[in-house]
């Protein structure tokens, strides 16, 4: 991959900036969300699955060389839209990157309230998981 | 549009008037707030009440000999007695304060089973019930070796008391080992009005202690406890115009006598020596530490507030939104109303195909509109459908046929957005 972390971030900030009002941005999470199957159904199980008290999502990370690659999926849209944004961020980057790089696309693109603790949708879980997946393949290195 | 039926005594553009909150806009539009069975708004008249206590009368009651305590003494002692008026207890201190329904049920759970539960006895409750009106039995019953029993709940979100009047055959009804029903008068996720009353009186032939988890039912229905014959009575103050952190426990008289004290501290004790201590009379005795005050006064005056209006011309009004809204979504394509009982108060719970209830109250905020999601605190009942949450519309006397109307045409725009 050739764009840093914080390319990828900025290339979402422009592809959301040229969206008008609000019903423009949550048409485009709903379209990110219903572009793939961001997991294999083999994967969509328990233990892949992080609990939030709205919605669900399921992550699941594997080592690939240096960099780490990400898969998830959640059964509401919109939050499926914001998994697909974060992993199009984090994935195939270095432990090091994943864990260094502060996310500001989300505050930045409007859709703040979805990454706030207290919405408890699985996002923030999710986060945190990606980041402790980066931090043991970093120790394994 | 519908025509309503509703008494002319009722002008829902002078209620609308005295929320100030129903001026504020959200992401730009005119707020709409179907949210009020998780907290309901609060009128002016209130705010200014609790307001008005700090800014003139703030000090601690029943301690102090000087002006500020008797007057903010007097001033809790008169809630209390407007809150006994209201629910027709017999007398002012069977009204004890709490912090809300929770810390009812818990007070309630917590002293009477010690007095009464031993092994293998029995808890009986509803598969309808929100989660503070199960766990604290549940606590109880491990505590004691108890067994913790569940009335069915039918299709339609009703109680399936088939088995209730019978002989004690049915596993899940009343048995020669009940010794507490503990049953919500309304619920929180189906808006169904449970007939507790007669629920009661079963449970009274077999010398069972009633406990009714009243939250749903006190900002819509009259409450007399005396006329449904329950023992105890909780419910909360902010569903019913009232502030935050304050609620009530209603408890028969003799039953309160003979129960242990739950939490122990200051304002609830007699004398206390390293050896012994004696309790308070009630209601004393179950409000350990200086209380919610301004809440307590706040309380009184939304009681007051309420008494103002008929509070049968309120209930048709939501009962008109309610059937209004009923009949309009159920003409979106693939919507399911989860909670189709005979009797209910004016709560829309729904489930639509291929719609996470995430994404539709997301959207409909982006509208303006508040509504609540998900499990409501009942994942028993969510098993029971087979879902993992529903979006509650949940009406109040401030609400209008308009905003059900902005409701379903914001369900209809995000429904089209998701498919």
């Amino acid at each position: 991959m050739n764009t840093t972390l914080e390319q990828a971030q900025q290339e979402i900030v422009d592809e959301f900036a040229m969206l008008g009002d609000w019903q423009d941005r949550y048409e485009q999470l709903i379209e990110l969300g219903k572009e793939l199957p961001l997991i294999a159904p083999e994967f969509k199980i328990e233990e892949n699955l992080v609990r939030g008290c709205q919605s669900r999502v399921w992550l699941t990370a594997e080592p690939r060389g240096e960099t780490v690659h990400f898969t998830a999926d959640s059964d509401a849209m919109i939050t499926k839209g914001l998994v697909a944004l974060l992993v199009r961020v984090l994935n195939d980057r270095t432990p090091q990157e994943i864990m260094s790089t502060p996310l500001t696309f989300i505050d930045r693109i409007g859709l703040r309230e979805h990454l706030s603790p207290n919405r408890s949708n699985g996002l923030v879980a999710m986060l945190d998981q990606m980041k402790r997946y980066a931090l043991a393949y970093s120790a394994k290195q | 549009m519908e025509p309503v039926s509703i008494k002319p005594t009722f002008d829902v553009d002078e209620i609308r008037a005295q929320f100030p909150i129903l001026k504020e806009l959200v992401h730009g539009q005119p707020l709409v707030y179907f949210d009020n069975a998780a907290t309901s708004q609060k009128p002016r008249r209130v705010i200014k009440a609790e307001s008005a206590y700090y800014a003139k009368i703030n000090a601690n009651v029943h301690r102090g000999v000087h002006t500020l305590s008797t007057l903010a003494t007097e001033a809790q002692e008169a809630a209390r007695e407007t809150v006994r008026a209201h629910i027709n207890a017999k007398h002012a201190h069977e009204v004890i304060f709490t912090a809300g329904t929770t810390a009812s049920l818990n007070l309630v759970a917590n002293s009477l089973g010690q007095m009464l539960l031993k092994k293998a006895d029995e808890v009986l409750i509803s598969g309808m019930e929100h989660h503070a009106n199960i766990v604290p039995w549940q606590l109880a019953c491990e505590r004691y070796g108890a067994k913790l029993k569940v009335i069915p709940v039918n299709e339609n979100g009703e109680l399936d008391i088939s088995a209730i009047p019978g002989q004690a055959r049915n596993d899940n009804s009343f048995s020669d080992r009940t010794k507490i029903l503990a049953v919500s008068h309304v619920s929180n996720t189906l808006g169904t009005i449970n007939p507790v009353k007669e629920l009661i009186a079963e449970a009274k032939k077999r010398g069972i202690i009633t406990v009714v988890d009243g939250a749903q039912a006190i900002p819509h229905l009259p409450v007399d406890v005396q006329d449904l014959g329950c023992d105890f009575y909780a419910f909360s103050g902010h569903k019913m115009y009232a502030p935050t952190g304050i609620g009530v426990l209603y408890g028969r008289e003799e039953l309160l006598e003979q129960m242990p004290p739950w939490q122990g501290g200051g304002e609830m004790i007699d004398q206390v020596t390293f050896e012994k201590t004696t309790y308070a009379k009630l209601p004393f005795k179950f409000e350990a530490g200086t209380p919610h005050i301004a809440g307590i006064i706040g309380l009184g005056e939304a009681v007051r507030w309420m008494q103002d209006y008929d509070l049968s011309a309120m209930a048709a009004h939501e009962h008109a939104l309610l059937e209004h809204g009923t009949k309009e979504l159920l003409a979106i394509d693939g919507l399911r109303i989860i909670g189709t009982a005979k009797k209910k108060v004016g709560v829309i719970s729904f489930v639509i195909e291929g719609v996470h209830h995430y994404d539709l109250g997301t959207l409909l905020d982006q509208q303006g509109i508040a509504v609540r999601t998900g499990h409501h605190c009942t994942q028993p009942l969510m098993e029971h459908f087979g879902i993992s949450g529903t979006t509650r519309a949940s009406f109040a006397p401030f609400n209008t046929i308009a905003e059900v109307d902005a409701m379903v045409a914001a369900t209809k725009k995000a429904v089209k957005m998701l498919r």
